[in-house]
């Protein structure tokens, strides 16, 4: 090496580093919505074209009560989450309780409805393209309840068995929070394309 | 393989007298205006290509040779260089300039080929693609025929093209006769369009274009450009219905008494089968199998005793026929001219 | 409990035997391990879809042979494709990215561990599951053994109707899985480029390749759920009697077409841009220069990101969109040739000026370089519809995507490969026998698809098991079929390279090419915990500023 006249290094820029878990389940939420937007394209694509009824309008009523069981989940996670982080134990038990009967419910009025829809309306994933897509939007939406409610009864479990859900685990429970409304927001954009715009 | 050769010498030889076969689909010799437009517009962006890679490839050979590592290098490294603002933005605008041209060309073409509306006397075909061969029906003149298709020729200044409605009866396929026009899929549950006005007779070769299954490699396309005098000779007899030779009369009762006439029709006869191509002028037809086989009766007779032997995984089953009924339909069959 | 001493090295793995050994390979979590097998499984699956392409050429060498018949050669395209898109080009980027990701950055390892030994543990899974699905048996008329449909398995061919048995199954399902894995490979670069980067190197200090790949990252998330959604819908149309794609109930064929494209033109960029990032790593270090424009660079890869979820219709040219349509697709197709060229122009003024070294990286980044150009070209000019509409599916479009993807990709991996070879097993790869692999890798390569293009002018379509003589395609086709083998002897010879040099390879140390980056600071293979100590970070160079600190790189940056 030739002799060097070294220049005086400068000081270390400063860095933003993200939370893994964060940025995780925002790729996450941003490959899922990635998936539900072919969904909804094929449900808004084949409105109107189906060959044979039933058809939307003939069958399908407003689920009001299960949009504002799932919709006041949120608000209710919400609530648990303050309560974690202010590590009042017991009010996050019940708010996160109160979210899991909540989005149960909403999976009820589903059930409810898929078995009038099939029973009685005759209309299953087979019947038409309207039964294609309806069922497939709507349970591929209700999968992903199932699946947070899976993750939030776990974490009540985990709770009520008394384990201190504080530090990296607050975190955790706080991005499974956000997957929760994530779903929430996918039903507002289901409830508006399948019950409003295709009836 | 002899034999294959055999086939291909026939195949190539059974074409009519004095018609030129085009065998050699290329594309740079177009014999009608929609191939036509598509040569034109390749060489420009031949040109531009070409100039582009023979520049850019050419400072990329001299880089390599100018600067490579000498022995002098050896612990010396060269000026550090970061980028060239005026070089870059130089290199970025160009290309924009040349897409720019390259778009403005091709939306001209896209629309001459693509919106080009259809003349009074323009003939009309429906092409409905199968598992694996080609129904060609005429809605204007009531012919049906499979395979091979007959069109007018269309000189400049005496212009009378073919429009064709694309149908499939089952899964997708594409419609590729290159010297006549570039492809247009075939696809179940949608009609697509495409036109061509060969400037030359002859025969034209052309093949599905869109991978369909088994024998996709085997469903192919003659394209026949007549004169306007073969063209309505040809018109008139496969208008007419089917020849009744009187010496097959055995024969054909034999035939409509089988199963063949559940996939095929012979116009004029009971049978009215829409499974498999029309047979009703079988022997106007160069080729069977979908240009496969010369059209004799040897090949005949070879092709309803085991087509699954000549083309293995089409539709048509063994009929597992004995010598007497193959011989029946087979000397029926090449009465129908 | 008593305490096994655990091994943090290959020699202690070796002392503790066989079963041992495999067992800490079967359970690792390490992020260089994990790497490695991926890039096992990428090079093993090359060799053998490549054998099935050798097949495919030699049926189709001369016209009308009968070296197999039509069943089988269906499927031996089909599977050729899928298993290169899927179990090759895409383990590929896992594998880079995994290994070298987090060294690249400074971090201990990827973001989430665990998460990376599932994603790989399942994408060698659904490769398998394809595999098997030749011993699966014959099924019903031949229909339960491997997928004849198509690697990009059109609707309604792939409906019940026209694929009556399991056979299309094993395509939607390894696909699935193999999907996956891709998904958290890329959820996994993001989080571990977001939160693990090492003190003083920003975001923007990031080296190109880590970049690249947060942009095949980023396309994987946005693209990939479009072909699992149609498969998924497959599936229902297939077992639940849905209709999505059943043309019968009125279903839309082009719906699958528009679906599938949409995840497969981004999924080109995804196999493509991994070659881009061995490249911007190694031509820099061999032509001892830094990156030529490097924002332009960075830049020019996110407009290809964002461009390449715009063109998907280029598929589809012949499918009978409107005029309107397809307009626009031909100029969004042509207008990301810009950004694409623009970084051959950079490669080309990284070059310019430098003091090249030939050594074998760099020969297949030079191949690369025109082999890139030459597929970017017939790019364009498939780019231009009325063009596309007599070249698409035929022998030229197939000779355009093997141009970029072998002549692209496949030499992007083989130069990575022999240069970070050394830094992953500690030993060099001999350069005789790397030579004698790119020589014979560039001629097989031009034997093989240079008379391609001239086949799909002449008509030729594609997927087809034979042609009849006096089609003008004879010649052409013999020679490509006398390149494949080429190419065949040509991966052998690496696979002698690399079984030779792993026992008697020269001793690598830690920076063998005299290279930048931070991979090259600690030892090869690196420690488990990859580095001892990390240099300061003050540019996208921090080695050439240790090397050279009367001129660094944060001085002119």
């Amino acid at each position: 090496m030739p002799e060097a006249t070294a220049i005086a290094l400068p000081p270390l820029e400063e860095t933003t580093l993200i939370d893994r878990g964060k940025v995780g389940l925002i790729c996450l939420i941003f490959t899922e919505i990635a998936l539900f937007s072919i969904f909804v394209t094929a449900y808004v694509f084949y409105i109107g074209k189906s060959l044979n009824g039933p058809y939307p309008k003939d069958v399908l009523t407003l689920p009001i009560w299960a949009t504002i069981c799932l919709l006041s989940s949120s608000a209710t996670v919400e609530m648990a989450i303050r309560s974690l982080r202010r590590d009042k134990a017991g009010a996050f038990k019940l708010w996160l309780g109160l979210t899991i009967l909540l989005g149960a419910e909403f999976l009820h009025q589903t059930a409810v409805e898929w078995h009038k829809l099939i029973t009685q309306e005759h209309l299953t994933i087979a019947t038409n393209l309207f039964g294609t897509t309806y069922y497939a939007l709507v349970g591929l939406h209700a999968s992903h309840v199932v699946i947070g409610l899976s993750l939030l009864l776990l974490t009540l479990i985990i709770a009520l068995r008394g384990f201190n859900l504080e530090g990296a685990q607050e975190r955790r429970v706080e991005l499974l929070s956000w997957y929760w409304h994530f779903v929430d927001a996918v039903w507002v954009v289901v409830f508006t394309v399948v019950y409003i715009v295709g009836r | 393989m002899s034999f294959r050769l055999l086939v291909v010498w026939l195949l190539i030889a059974s074409a009519s007298p004095g018609q030129t076969v085009h065998a050699i689909s290329d594309i740079f010799k177009p014999m009608a205006s929609p191939a036509l437009a598509v040569r034109d517009l390749s060489y420009l962006v031949f040109a531009i290509c070409g100039a582009i890679f023979v520049i850019v490839g050419g400072l990329l050979a001299y880089a390599v040779i100018r600067f490579r590592r000498r022995p002098h290098h050896d612990n010396i490294e060269p000026p550090q260089v970061y980028g060239s603002n005026q070089i870059e933005i130089a290199w970025t605008v160009i290309p924009i300039l040349i897409v720019f041209v390259l778009t403005m060309a091709t939306a001209r073409v896209i629309a001459a080929l693509q919106d080009k509306s259809q003349p009074a006397n323009a003939v009309q075909v429906t092409v409905i693609g199968h598992q694996w061969w080609w129904e060609f029906r005429y809605p204007g003149l009531n012919i049906v025929t499979a395979n091979e298709m007959h069109v007018p020729v269309s000189p400049t200044g005496k212009d009378r093209p073919a429009f064709l409605t694309l149908e499939s009866a089952d899964v997708d396929h594409s419609f590729w006769v290159p010297q006549l026009s570039g492809k247009t899929d075939v696809i179940p549950n949608r009609e697509n369009h495409m036109w061509l006005d060969p400037h030359e007779t002859g025969t034209y070769y052309g093949n599905c274009a869109e991978y369909c299954g088994t024998q996709h490699a085997n469903m192919l396309i003659r394209i026949i450009v007549d004169s306007p005098e073969d063209f309505d000779k040809w018109v008139a007899q496969q208008q007419s219905p089917a020849v009744d030779n009187p010496r097959v009369s055995k024969a054909r009762d034999a035939f409509l008494g089988m199963s063949c006439i559940t996939c095929h029709t012979v116009r004029g006869t009971p049978a009215h089968g829409t499974f498999g191509p029309d047979l009703t002028h079988l022997m106007s037809r160069h080729t069977l199998a979908s240009g496969m086989i010369p059209n004799n009766l040897g090949t005949v007779f070879a092709w309803v005793g085991h087509p699954q032997v000549i083309k293995p995984g089409n539709l048509m089953p063994d009929m597992q026929l004995n010598n007497q009924e193959l011989a029946q339909v087979a000397s029926y069959l090449a009465t129908l001219r | 409990m008593a305490s096994v001493a655990y091994p943090v090295d290959e020699h202690s793995a070796q002392a503790l035997g066989l079963p041992s050994a495999l067992h800490e390979w079967v359970i690792t979590v390490d992020h260089k391990r994990l790497g490695i097998m991926y890039m096992i499984m990428t090079l093993v699956f090359f060799m053998i879809a490549g054998t099935l392409a050798v097949v495919m050429r030699t049926q189709l060498s001369i016209p009308n042979n009968s070296l197999v018949p039509p069943e089988v050669f269906n499927r031996l395209f089909t599977v050729h494709g899928t298993t290169m898109v899927f179990f090759v080009g895409m383990p590929f980027f896992a594998g880079l990215a995994n290994y070298l990701v987090p060294l690249m950055i400074g971090a201990r390892d990827m973001a989430f561990p665990r998460l990376n030994a599932f994603g790989f543990w399942i994408t060698l899974f659904g490769g398998i599951l394809l595999y098997s699905s030749y011993i699966a048996g014959e099924g019903l008329a031949g229909h339960g053994t491997a997928p004849d449909v198509g690697w990009f398995a059109y609707a309604p061919l792939t409906e019940r109707a026209f694929s009556r048995g399991t056979s299309t199954d094993y395509w939607i399902l390894s696909i699935l899985l193999s999907g996956i894995g891709s998904t958290i490979t890329a959820i996994n670069v993001i989080a571990t480029a977001m939160s693990l980067r090492t003190k003083g190197m920003t975001i923007a200090k990031m080296p190109l390749f880590v970049w690249m790949m947060c942009v095949v990252s980023f396309q994987i998330l946005v693209a990939l759920p479009a072909l699992t959604a149609g498969q998924v819908m497959l599936l229902m149309d297939r077992y639940l009697g849905a209709h999505f794609f059943d043309t019968q109930a009125g279903g839309d064929a082009v719906l699958w077409q528009h679906f599938f494209w949409f995840f497969g033109h981004p999924e080109v960029y995804i196999l493509i841009i991994p070659g881009f990032a061995c490249i911007s790593e190694i031509v820099p270090v061999f032509s001892r220069k830094p990156m030529f424009g490097r924002i332009a660079m960075i830049g020019a890869t996110v407009a290809i990101g964002f461009i390449s979820l715009s063109v998907w219709a280029h598929h589809m040219f012949a499918v009978g969109m409107s005029s309107q349509a397809n307009t626009f697709f031909a100029a969004s197709t042509m207008l990301i040739g810009v950004p694409t060229g623009i970084k051959i122009f950079n490669w080309l003024g990284t070059m310019w000026g430098g003091h090249i070294r030939f050594d074998t990286p760099m020969l297949f980044c030079i191949a690369f370089l025109f082999q890139f150009l030459i597929a970017g070209l017939t790019g364009v000019m498939l780019g231009v519809a009325p063009l596309d509409w007599q070249l698409t599916d035929s022998y030229f479009v197939v000779a355009h995507f093997h141009y970029t993807l072998m002549g692209g990709t496949v030499f992007a991996l083989f130069g990575g490969f022999y240069y970070w070879f050394p830094k992953a097993t500690g030993r060099m790869l001999s350069e005789t026998l790397g030579k004698w692999h790119f020589w014979l890798l560039v001629l097989g390569f031009h034997l093989t698809f240079d008379p391609q293009h001239f086949a799909g002018l002449l008509g030729m379509p594609r997927r087809i098991y034979t042609y009849a003589a006096g089609r003008g395609w004879e010649g052409f086709n013999l020679v490509s079929s006398v390149g494949a083998a080429v190419q065949g002897i040509a991966v052998l010879i690496l696979a002698i390279n690399v079984i030779v040099s792993l026992r008697r390879g020269r001793v690598a140390g830690n920076d063998p090419w005299d290279a930048w980056s931070l991979e090259w600071a600690t030892t090869s293979p690196p420690a488990e915990y990859n580095f001892e100590t990390l240099p300061e970070v003050h540019s996208t160079r921090p080695l050439w500023d240790l090397k050279h600190p009367e001129d660094p790189d944060w001085k002119f940056e």
